[in-house]
């Protein structure tokens, strides 16, 4: 298991430098920041200092040797619009931003999987069907609509729950913490639900798929030939299962998660990164850009490496390196 | 044989309720099961013999369902007990084995749960007295380090040994009959070979009873005590297994005993049955196997009686093979 892990370690950081540069070049790409400064009052001199103060003068390869050696040392540029450090910026918007992905993803799981398994274990009828078409909306209605319909529905027409910000907050070590008090779990809901429907659709998909699938099997049958209870059979032999490939897409997909939380945060004025993300490109601001996809790429690794051994704890035949005889 | 009787079928039958139409997968089968008798139930594909042993199970899932038809388990009736009366039998009175042994064992659960949960099901004992039966219970089958081998997942043990296990499963709430739908055929010769040997010392010292589904006749030979031939969702032939193999009275039996490889006929051309089993959905009228038939004539578009031919062999035909000919070889 170790070796395996170490492995991963050597193979992440590959894919994090050939990311860094892939970013750092790409975003070079786009428009020139200094604009974003300029005043029709200037003259040349002055644009010429702009640029040295941003250290835009210099080649881009020295820039970014000179943003790899930063960044090595956990520094990964100046904002060019709050002149604070990018990364402490992202950091203070990342807990609002993991708030929302984790409760998507709770909601997810605690909503997909009861729907998905009842839809597999009954698929002919009523309830079934319905649930199977609402999971085909869910998956085709863009997220930005559905966030509208749910503030016009929800917040506007119903008055049930606000419609923006994040509440009363907790401060939990230094961390503001909305789910902890009843008007954050409120402000909480909707945003949630509109970043989740996605999910729940796929949840909901893949469980049934899962359950109807093993349902067939002989393992299924020869539980039932031992006389099992059904809630024992449907509890632990099939869930253990299907819970496999669910565990699998959804830690894949919590990186969506908190990428598509760039939209559900603009429109429900979530004071997350992806808010901040989206306000940065506006501007230029290039060093929060960089900083904000290499978060996001250090994310995407760790992910993959929690759910390869989350999946060896739950699928015996994969545990990596413990070659049982 | 005075022996007791543990399970009577009578009359049983199970139809599938298709789009198509229904297919009477078992129509009309009755049998008896003496205490530490090898019954075995031959036939084709499709000729109903597993949807028997799932019927005996409760376990027939739907569109399939047991039209009509009594089981007798000890003198209880089952057919039409509610679920949870099957549930309460399954694994304690009458446990089933399967075909493919890659496939029975649930492969994210450990050897130990999925057999203490076996016992827990049905008797309220502890865990740890229940792992000390299922440890006992793989020793009688033949695994080595049993300790061991209960911690271990199934991907762990060959295709042999988790028939063993799936053997030691059905064997842990000490049942009187135990249904074995073809268990040996995905296994190769010799672990074939063990199993048999000691499926059959089994039977011989704890009295159990087994029903043993095969299409493999020299199986049947070896290990059972009285051979049922099944075609068409009917039992053709009953009796006796040296006597069936010998002499077959059906055409049915004598076709498939002529199509099995012998030593004794090399270089001949087996012989094979001609034509294709009919469909479930549209069976003739008359005998179901008179198309195929060498001797079906008028008399074969009425459905023949299963009638004792001799003493304890039965046969559904009107021209069955009454003389000493002989299928040749014999699979015995």
């Amino acid at each position: 298991m170790s070796v395996f892990i170490l492995r991963r370690l050597l193979q992440s950081a590959l894919v994090m430098v050939a990311m860094a540069m892939i970013v750092f070049f790409g975003v070079h790409l786009v428009g020139d920041p200094v604009y974003m400064f300029v005043t029709p009052d200037m003259d040349q001199q002055d644009i010429e200092n702009v640029t040295r103060a941003l250290g835009l003068d210099r080649p881009i390869w020295e820039q970014f040797w000179l943003f790899i050696a930063n960044a090595l040392s956990g520094n990964l540029g100046q904002s060019f619009i709050f002149g604070e450090p990018a990364l402490g910026l992202i950091i203070q918007r990342m807990p609002a931003t993991l708030e929302l992905a984790f409760a998507a993803l709770l909601m997810a799981v605690v909503i997909g999987i009861p729907l998905g398994l009842y839809a597999g274990l009954y698929p002919d009828s009523l309830a079934s069907r319905t649930i199977m078409a609402g999971s085909i909306v869910g998956f085709s209605l863009p997220t930005f609509w559905v966030g509208i319909m749910m503030i016009m529905v929800f917040a506007v027409m119903l008055g049930w729950l606000p419609s923006t910000g994040r509440g009363d907050t907790v401060d939990v070590f230094g961390i503001q913490l909305s789910f902890l008090t009843l008007d954050g779990l409120r402000h909480l809901a909707l945003p949630a639900l509109n970043l989740a429907l996605l999910k729940i659709s796929l949840v909901i998909r893949l469980t049934r798929a899962g359950t109807r699938e093993a349902m067939l099997q002989d393992y299924i049958k020869f539980a039932r030939a031992k006389g099992l209870s059904r809630s024992r059979i449907v509890g632990v032999h099939l869930l253990k299962n299907i819970l496999i490939p669910v565990v699998t897409v959804l830690g894949l997909e919590f990186g969506s998660l908190i990428a598509f939380s760039v939209v559900t945060e603009t429109i429900f004025a979530w004071p997350g990164m992806g808010k901040l993300l989206i306000e940065s490109i506006q501007q230029l601001d290039r060093p929060i850009i960089v900083a904000y996809l290499m978060m996001i790429v250090f994310l995407f690794v760790v992910i993959n490496l929690v759910v390869d051994i989350l999946y060896s704890v739950l699928d015996p035949r994969v545990r990596l390196g413990d070659r049982g005889q | 044989m005075t022996r007791e009787t543990v399970l009577e079928v009578r009359d049983l039958r199970t139809h599938f309720f298709t789009k198509a139409g229904v297919a009477r997968a078992v129509d009309g089968v009755s049998f008896s099961l003496a205490r530490g008798e090898v019954l075995g139930l031959v036939g084709e594909s499709g000729s109903g013999k597993t949807v028997t042993g799932f019927s005996l199970m409760g376990l027939v899932d739907p569109p399939g369902r047991l039209v009509s038809g009594s089981i007798r388990l000890g003198g209880e009736e089952l057919a039409g007990l509610p679920e949870e009366g099957w549930r309460r039998l399954r694994g304690r009175r009458i446990a089933m084995i399967f075909q493919d042994p890659m496939m029975t064992l649930n492969p994210v659960l450990r050897i130990d749960t999925q057999m203490i949960e076996a016992i827990r099901a049905h008797a309220g004992v502890s865990r740890e007295a229940a792992r000390e039966r299922a440890r006992e219970a793989l020793a009688r089958v033949g695994i080595p380090s049993p300790d061991e081998r209960l911690a271990a997942y199934p991907h762990q043990f060959s295709g042999g040994m988790r028939q063993r296990v799936a053997i030691a499963i059905a064997l842990l709430n000490e049942p009187e009959v135990i249904v074995a739908d073809e268990p040996t055929t995905a296994l190769d010769v010799t672990i074939q070979a063990q199993i048999l040997y000691e499926v059959q010392k089994l039977c011989a010292d704890t009295g159990l009873a087994m029903i043993w589904i095969t299409h493999d006749l020299a199986v049947v030979g070896g290990l059972a005590d009285r051979v049922a031939v099944m075609y068409a969702g009917r039992i053709v032939e009953q009796g006796p297994v040296d006597a069936v193999l010998d002499a077959p009275f059906h055409p049915y039996t004598h076709g498939l005993i002529g199509s099995v490889p012998s030593q004794n006929r090399r270089g001949e051309r087996l012989t094979q049955i001609p034509g294709m089993a009919p469909s479930l959905l549209s069976l003739p009228e008359g005998c179901s196997f008179a198309a195929r038939c060498p001797r079906a004539d008028a008399a074969c578009t009425v459905m023949p009686e299963l009638s004792e031919l001799e003493a304890g062999r039965l046969a559904r035909c009107h021209h069955p093979h009454r003389t000493l000919e002989t299928a040749r070889g014999g699979a015995a």
